[in-house]
């Protein structure tokens, strides 16, 4: 027993180590100015800089619509295709995976012909105004449409798990022998019952849309972690300090939405 | 208590279900009326449609044809959740975020009842089925046996018109099962509720239902009262699910039947023999006389102390086996291979197609 909790910490104190260091090693780098003791400069340099509040809310806006989006489609698809089509489920999962094969390089190539084109040939239909809508560089839904293809791998996995530990028939007929139509079969016996799963789908779709880079830097976008690239440019300080605090940040998100997910769970149940 | 006193329990009737998947035909023309405040056991083997009848009167499967009727007004378009039907499942189905107290009350709070009264009502219901002390315990705190209770509290909280259960019991271990049949029966009656049980443990059919009706693929075989079916089966298949039947090999005569060089008197219909005159007579076990005897041609191939009596396998001379109930002080004499002869009452038999 003893031998086996040695073991353990042996392993977390290598894990521990294996992130620290680097993260440890990255922090000292930015506030230690050679000669000059700590100074954290280069902190101060990042809020200085123009964009860093707009650029991490635009962020934050984009994984909250990206996750409403993704989940209303998702969800309700998903328990119909269990109630339903179970047989259809290889081809859904099939279908719900092939972003993952796509390069995120050749999705945005295709999606920027699309918005080349669109425009030229529907300059005078009202499609046109949607092509420039979802362009807006306030609020590029344009992004959330691609961030929703890409999160459908994780969205899909982190949801079927979570309908693989629910008897979702049962308790929507039994919601529906109770007197709840469709509509609050879903919401009020089924869904509580997915907290887990759809709290996972949206940490999983949070953390896609805070670190990519790719999509938005080729269309033209200016969310958080293109911000990061733009401002420490050249500048070795301030590139590796602006990386430490997007670590940070994300973390504090996602632990806000794990504390989220935590505190409802424990006061439903108290 | 003032729980559930519906002014008229519902009559609820089966015409001409029939429902076909792909190719299995799961009921195929069944036809079945339960009375006002009776409790109606639907027996059969497995896979004979027990289920899907049940579900349609729920409202979650759709006829093909035929119509369901509750007290006599079409119910086969109405949508689940206003069919006023409660249904306890056969697998455990409480909403697991929830407790016992809420569970019951979610129909409640699916009806709009403001939270007081639904409070109380649901405590009302969980004291009905004697887990007043559990009202804050989730369903993973329950043991099953609980779990059902609850279930059936859920079911009763709307007052509904008709009472389904699936194999309520069936995931039950044998104790608890029968002190929930029991409770469940007397729940019944003091409700007065028209209830529909499936089941396919037909002592559990015979011992709580006022009416069983035994089904077999798709269709309704017969339904009866509990000692009807078992004393005068309709049909052979009834015959040999409900309780044990042996088969003798007879022969049809003038009159009656001639068997184990006995003429006996043929209960009913006697069958439609063609060629031959070769029939199967259908006996119980505690209707067949055993003795031992040494010149008899008979032999005991095995004997199972049953309690009160002991039940004798026999092998006639033409090589059939047939079961014999007797009492524990004469079985003494007859074990395996012992020499025996066997008979019947002088009483009417029942006669059946020979099968073999
Ligand atoms: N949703 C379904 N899809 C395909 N076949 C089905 C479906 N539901 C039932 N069946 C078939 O219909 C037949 C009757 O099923 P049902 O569940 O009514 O049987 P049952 O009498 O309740 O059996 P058991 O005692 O095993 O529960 C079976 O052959 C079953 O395979
Ligand atoms: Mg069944």
């Amino acid at each position: 027993m003893a031998r086996l909790t040695l073991w353990r910490w042996g392993v977390l104190g290598l894990a521990g180590l294996y992130f620290l260091v680097p993260l440890a090693a990255s922090v000292v780098f930015t506030v230690d100015v050679p000669g000059q003791g700590i100074d954290l400069d280069a902190y101060t340099q990042i809020f200085s800089t123009g964009g860093f509040t707009s650029s991490l809310l635009l962020s934050l806006e984009l994984a909250a619509a990206t996750i409403a989006l993704v989940l209303l489609l998702m969800v309700p698809a998903m328990v119909a295709l269990r109630l339903g089509a179970p047989r259809l489920r290889p081809v859904v999962e099939v279908v719900c995976s092939l972003p993952l094969v796509v390069p995120p390089i050749a999705f945005v190539a295709g999606i920027g012909t699309v918005l080349k084109w669109g425009p030229e040939h529907l300059s005078r239909t009202p499609l046109f105004q949607t092509f420039v809508a979802i362009q807006n560089p306030d609020f590029p839904f344009v992004l959330v449409l691609a961030y929703v293809v890409m999160a459908l791998p994780f969205v899909y996995r982190a949801l079927d798990a979570g309908l693989r530990s629910v008897d979702v028939r049962t308790l929507v007929e039994a919601a529906r022998s109770c007197g709840a139509g469709w509509p609050q079969a879903l919401v009020r016996a089924v869904l509580p019952n997915l907290r887990g799963a759809l709290l996972n789908a949206s940490f999983l779709t949070l953390a896609l849309v805070l670190g990519e880079f790719t999509v938005a830097q080729l269309l033209g976008f200016q969310p958080f972690a293109v911000w990061i690239v733009n401002i420490s440019g050249s500048q070795a300080q301030l590139s590796v300090a602006v990386s430490v605090l997007s670590l940070l940040v994300t973390w504090v998100l996602l632990l806000t939405l794990a504390g989220f997910g935590g505190r409802t769970r424990t006061t439903s149940r108290g | 208590m003032t729980v559930t006193t519906p002014d008229t329990a519902a009559t609820v009737e089966f015409r001409g279900l029939r429902r076909e998947f792909g190719p299995t035909v799961a009921l195929d023309g069944l036809d079945l009326t339960a009375r006002p405040g009776e409790l109606l056991a639907l027996l059969g083997p497995s896979g004979c449609g027990k289920t899907t009848a049940l579900r349609m009167l729920a409202g979650f499967e759709h006829p093909d044809s035929g119509e369901v009727l509750v007290d006599g007004e079409d119910v086969t378009r109405v949508p689940a959740h206003r069919r006023d039907a409660g249904m306890v499942f056969q697998s455990y189905s409480l909403f697991p975020h929830l407790d016992a107290l809420d569970n019951v009350a979610f129909g409640l709070r699916m009806r709009k009842v403001r939270t007081a009264g639904r409070r109380t009502r649901a405590a009302e219901l969980l004291e009905l089925v004697g887990l007043a002390d559990k009202g804050r315990s989730f369903p993973h705190q329950l043991s099953g046996g609980q779990q059902q209770r609850v279930a059936l509290a859920r079911a009763l909280a709307l007052r509904p018109r008709v009472l389904l259960l699936d194999e309520p019991l069936s995931a039950l271990d044998a104790k608890v099962r029968l002190t929930l049949r029991e409770e469940i029966r007397r729940l019944q009656q003091e409700l007065g509720i028209t209830t529909l049980f499936v089941t396919h443990d037909q002592e559990e059919a015979l011992s709580m239902a006022d009416q069983v009706a035994v089904m077999h693929a798709g269709r309704l075989e017969q339904c009866a009262a509990p000692a009807e079916l078992y004393g005068r089966p309709a049909t052979a298949f009834v015959a040999e699910f409900v309780g044990t039947m042996s088969r003798i090999p007879g022969r049809l005569v003038e009159g009656g039947v001639e068997v184990l060089g006995q003429r006996l008197p043929i209960d009913g219909q006697a069958p439609e023999v063609s060629a031959t005159s070769e029939v199967d007579v259908l006996v119980r076990p505690e209707a067949v006389g055993v003795r031992a005897e040494d010149a008899g041609s008979a032999r005991v191939v095995a004997t199972a102390f049953l309690g009160a009596a002991v039940r004798v396998t026999v092998r006639l001379a033409d090589g059939t086996e047939a079961k014999a109930d007797l009492p524990t002080h004469e079985a003494a004499a007859l074990v395996a291979g012992a020499a025996v002869s066997v008979s019947l009452p002088q009483r009417p038999v029942l006669v059946a197609e020979r099968t073999r």
